[in-house]
């Protein structure tokens, strides 16, 4: 890639950013740490933050690019407000998983990965949260909901969203 | 001052996820109002196992184990048990019949055959609470260890101990060890490996989460054996709890001196990291693990040099799993010889296993090495729910295999599994009962080690991937029997030529089901059946028009409408619409939806009869 002057805006999001990789400058390593903190503010690491990250800790742009594609938690398209997480680990696939996963991409009208068109939620699906005893499992955001059906998923999911948009 | 009554509430994450905290917070409440809080000492204690049964709460001295609590159970409690000393009947642990309700957790079945070392104080003490781990003979064994003993004596204790680390591979813990410190070096580093990414394992969540400072006890112990100064906790970013509770943990020994530099007055430093991982299950393997930690990706590389030669940034490093870690402090304080009289011959101590599936207790629980599996699943576990048939437990998750019926009788220890074709792993134990397709669960395991493979060499890149397609082939009803053969020999070669553990165990599930259930096999090929009726291209869900009483339950829960039929007539599933949800099944109230031949074998089917009329 041609060598581009990158323009930051000068928000508080990459002024947060800033801060982090400061805190990070003297730890070995950092990059993943630093692209952690970095999806928790921005949500996904669009092409601005890595070439950010790159030039702030010195890090060639294909690493970090290399990185960022290698793991699956770091997202690089924009997510919806929440995230649905469906487990389609062993203990939760022996209970039925994949049922759940697709009344979900039912009710929402998406596949795994895409973001309904509210950009309410953004289905997606995970490999055991350790809480196989409640299988099957889903997350929305960090909240565990367990012994799933398809049939009470799509009732978790509607019923979040509504108390959601009650609040508001 | 000693309360009258402890209160220990689950705060483990199913528990958590049953809303446990909802109750504590009533709780709180209602003993403040009712001016208890002196008397009453409430806790919140990591996993104690039973998740099935959450929120869980036990009340000592007495021991009664309240099961599946909600807020309004709170008042009620307080008000008969911990005021009128008469506990709260309706939530107690009840035995199948009614009249026989168990007072006391030691008498709890589920709890009978357990032995805790590892999860002794998970559930037991306030994990966020440095007092009550010292309360329980916490940092003990570390003091010990750097006042009175030289890095060569603690070694020689693990060595006699005959642990073998938990971690998957079963290596003898006192050897690494001895490797680790035997390497010149002036930097060395001791990790700890919380990646736990074999779905079904939650047991290092539960140490994590339960008890944090054991996991930094052993480390610090296993640094001054090898003489570290550093260490890192690389846990996956899946266990938010664990990494709060952890970090937590670290800031308080370290404000306590028992981290950081010279410590116990000893001149032993050691200070403790954690980082985070990024959802990769390879970063599991040390080297990937490694890789990852200095900010790479999570590539793991060929070994040897092993990492106690050349690890992190090329330094001498030693990983650990958490549950060997764990019960570091217990050898040292109780002896090797304590430690070596648990278990088997070649496999010792206490193990912690991760019962899920479709066995009626889910949960942790800890057992001595060479339990067999019978007492596992029926003693502890409860059995098979909804008198279904029991077939198979799957171990070792991606890279394990499974156990059938016929062997139930076998010792779980390193080497009975390994001979059976399925390994000890990390110790997640699923249970499959007569409604598990074991093709779709082989086809399942590649899936993820498919996804989940770091692309670097061929034979795990594409050969997993033939494989996967193969299975596919015959999960759909055109497999021939041909390819059950060029199964086997893609997975004899995976496994000799992969470059990294991952690899070269993926395989493994499909050669364990091959070998155990190869008649499931050759009906999904032979005859378009999947005899647990699970492959969706080789059943249909159908009405029984002679038992459908057209109540239209069915066609209402239908999420993609594939069900016609007015009210009062009979009704009717189109299987070009429907997915196989399985919905309408649950919800007949007069079971009149049963599963019948696939699109497959029906048309095969109807080709025949075109050919016998056109003859
Ligand atoms: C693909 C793969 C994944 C692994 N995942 C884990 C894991 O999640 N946790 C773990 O402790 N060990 C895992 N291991 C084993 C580690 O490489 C290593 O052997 C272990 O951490 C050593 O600790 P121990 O001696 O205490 O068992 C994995 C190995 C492979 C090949
Ligand atoms: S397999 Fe779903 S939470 Fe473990």
């Amino acid at each position: 890639m041609e060598c581009q002057e990158l323009h930051i805006p000068d928000n508080p999001q990459y002024r947060e950013l800033k801060r982090i990789i400061e805190e990070y400058r003297n730890v070995p390593g950092p990059l993943i740490q630093v692209l952690n903190r970095a999806q928790r503010i921005f949500g996904y690491l669009p092409r601005e933050v890595q070439l950010y990250v790159s030039r702030e800790l010195n890090v060639p742009l294909s690493e970090v690019y290399g990185v960022v594609t290698f793991y699956n938690f770091f997202k690089t398209e924009p997510v919806g407000k929440h995230i649905v997480n469906v487990c389609l680990g062993t203990a939760c696939h022996v209970k039925g998983a994949q049922r759940v996963v697709d009344a979900l991409a039912n009710e929402l009208k998406v596949e795994i990965g895409q973001t309904s068109q509210d950009g309410f939620y953004t289905l997606s699906t995970a490999r055991c949260f350790g809480a196989c005893g409640l299988a099957p499992a889903m997350m929305i955001d960090d909240e565990v909901y367990g012994r799933l059906t398809p049939g009470k998923a799509v009732e978790v999911i509607k019923e979040f969203q509504k108390n959601e948009t009650n609040q508001n | 001052m000693k309360k009258r009554l402890d209160v220990l509430i689950c705060g483990g994450g199913a528990c958590l996820s049953s809303h446990s905290q909802d109750v504590k917070n009533k709780f709180i409440e209602v003993l403040k109002a009712k001016g208890l809080t002196d008397e009453i000492n409430l806790v919140e204690t990591g996993c104690m196992g039973p998740c099935e049964m959450g929120p869980v709460m036990v009340v000592y001295p007495d021991g009664s184990f309240y099961v599946q609590l909600t807020e309004n159970d709170v008042e009620p409690i307080v008000e008969e048990h911990f005021l009128k000393g008469r506990p709260y009947q309706k939530k107690l642990w009840a035995a199948p019949e009614a009249r026989k309700i168990v007072e006391e957790k030691r008498q709890v079945p589920f709890f009978e055959k357990q032995q805790k070392v590892v999860l002794a104080l998970c559930g037991k003490i306030d994990p966020e609470s440095v007092d009550e781990y010292i309360a329980n003979r916490g940092y003990e064994a570390l003091g010990k260890v750097v006042t009175e003993m030289t890095p060569e004596a603690v070694i020689e204790e693990m060595l006699k101990s005959g642990q073998r680390g938990r971690g998957g591979a079963g290596f003898p813990t006192g050897l690494k060890w001895k490797f680790g410190k035997a390497s010149e070096g002036k930097q060395k580093y001791i990790v700890c490996n919380a990646d736990e990414g074999d779905p079904g394992a939650f047991m290092d969540r539960a140490v994590l989460e339960g008890d944090p400072h054991s996991v930094i006890e052993g480390m610090a112990i296993a640094a001054y054996s090898i003489g570290a100064d550093k260490g890192f906790v690389y846990c996956r970013a899946e266990y938010p709890l664990a990494i709060k509770r952890l970090e937590a943990a670290l800031k308080q020994a370290r404000a306590m001196g028992l981290l950081g530099k010279n410590i116990f007055e000893s001149g032993f430093s050691f200070d403790i990291e954690v980082r985070m991982g990024a959802g990769a299950f390879v970063c599991g393997e040390e080297t990937a693990l490694m890789a990852s930690i200095e900010g790479k990706r999570g590539q793991p590389r060929p070994k040897p040099p092993f990492p106690a030669q050349k690890g992190l940034w090329g330094h001498p490093t030693v990983i650990n799993n958490v549950e060997t870690l764990a019960a570091i402090r217990h050898i040292i304080l109780n002896g090797a010889d304590w430690y070596a009289s648990i278990g088997t011959e070649k496999s010792k101590g206490t193990k912690v296993f991760a019962l899920s599936g479709k066995v009626v207790n889910t949960g942790l629980v800890e057992v001595p090495m060479g339990i067999t599996l019978r007492e596992l699943l029926y003693d502890i576990g409860g059995g098979i729910p909804n008198g279904k048939k029991f077939k198979a437990v799957q171990t070792g998750g991606p890279s394990g295999g499974c156990i059938p019926a016929a062997h139930m009788d076998t010792p779980l220890d390193y080497e009975s599994l390994t001979k059976l074709g399925a390994i000890m792993g990390s110790g997640g134990v699923i249970v499959l009962d007569e409604d598990t397709c074991m093709v779709n669960v082989a086809k399942f395991f590649l899936e993820f080690s498919v996804e989940e493979s770091c692309g670097q060499c061929a034979p795990c890149r594409i050969g997993l991937k033939q494989m996967h397609d193969l299975l596919e082939k015959i999960c759909e009803g055109k497999g021939k029997m041909e390819d059950l053969d060029l199964l086997e020999s893609l997975a004899h070669t995976i496994k000799a030529t992969s470059l990294c553990g991952l690899g070269q165990t993926a395989p493994n599930p499909v050669l364990s089901t091959m070998k155990y259930f190869r008649d499931e096999y050759e009906a999904h090929i032979k005859e378009q059946r999947c005899p647990a009726g699970v492959c969706k291209d080789l059943i249909s869900y159908v009405v029984d028009e002679s038992k459908c009483i057209g109540c239209t339950a069915c066609a209402r829960t239908c999420p993609v409408s594939a069900i016609s039929g007015a009210p009062k007539q009979k009704h009717r599933i189109d299987p070009s619409i429907c997915t196989r949800c399985g919905s309408c099944i649950v919800k007949c109230p007069v079971k009149a939806i049963y599963i019948g031949p696939g699109a497959v074998k029906r048309e095969v089917e109807s080709k025949k009869l075109h050919l016998e009329k056109t003859l």
